[in-house]
């Protein structure tokens, strides 16, 4: 009888947390990515530049630089899927829609602040990753942020007025 | 979010501020700030850690970091005499266990 509660103890917690993991990562994840679609439709006509240069006809005042960034981590179940898929190396795919969703957050909420302030554009924007070391001491990561800056500009060019 | 409580010294990551002169340069400028993460929000993320997402304790935490550390830079900039800090650039390194290092530096100038 205490075997089998053992046995149900040290595999069934375990994997309950798997399937939890699992449904629950997934679904947070599509919601994510819904939101972040439609969030990005509404900021399309946005000028969000990488370059530093202003097209020539842009008549730019008041500058500020505004940053917008998000710490994110992988689900359990897919963390095991990344570890198990370090073995035999390749690609990760259950990393790749966690980097990809966090950096478009990222610009999103720089480019919704900047919308928000008032300012017409964005310039040189840069993006950055960074890991986010783990404080128990263990080999795995505690999160991974993506940060996003670049500077915002009022312009008096018709263009952007008569949106 | 916003990384200076007033806004006397121009922040940008461009070259120039666009729009702007420069008349002065006053050197590098830096700021800094190390940060450990407490254990409310160590605990709160590792349930977050099960489903993943965004860990939203650590979000905040960074930002107020980065917010400090900007502090810093354009009170360094301001005791120079410049009223722009211009290619402003941030950086975050991992320093100790659980321990993060957030700087942000720029070149101090005056514009016009």
């Amino acid at each position: 009888m205490s075997t089998s509660w053992q046995l149900a103890l040290n595999y069934g917690v375990p994997l309950a947390l798997l399937i939890i993991a699992y449904v629950i990562g997934s679904l947070l994840e599509r919601r994510h990515f819904a939101s972040i679609r439609k969030r990005e439709a509404g900021v399309r006509n946005f000028p969000v530049l990488t370059t530093a240069e202003l097209p020539p006809d842009w008549q730019a005042h008041d500058a500020r630089l505004l940053v917008g960034n998000v710490v994110v981590s992988l689900d359990y179940f897919k963390r095991i899927i990344a570890g198990l898929r370090s073995i035999f190396g390749g690609r990760i795919k259950t990393y790749e829609p966690l980097l990809d969703r966090a950096r478009r957050e990222a610009v999103l909420r720089l480019v919704e602040q900047a919308k928000a302030g008032g300012f017409d554009a964005l310039i040189n924007v840069r993006l950055e990753t960074s890991r986010l070391a783990n404080s128990a001491g263990g080999e795995g990561t505690a999160g991974i942020e993506m940060l996003a800056f670049g500077t915002a500009l009022r312009t008096n060019t018709s263009r952007f007025n008569a949106r | 979010m916003t990384l200076t409580s007033n806004n006397d010294i121009i922040l940008s990551n461009t070259e120039t501020v666009p729009g702007k002169q420069i008349v002065e340069f006053y050197g590098v400028v830096t700021g800094n700030t190390v940060r450990a993460k407490h254990v409310g929000r160590d605990i709160m993320a590792g349930l977050k850690n099960i489903v993943g997402g965004e860990l939203v304790g650590y979000t905040e935490l960074l930002q107020d970091s980065r917010q400090e550390a900007t502090e810093r830079m354009v009170a360094q900039a301001r005791s120079v005499g410049a009223n722009a800090v211009i290619n402003v650039r941030f950086a975050t390194s991992s320093i100790a266990q659980g321990a993060s290092e957030l700087f942000a530096y720029g070149t101090a100038v005056r514009v016009a």
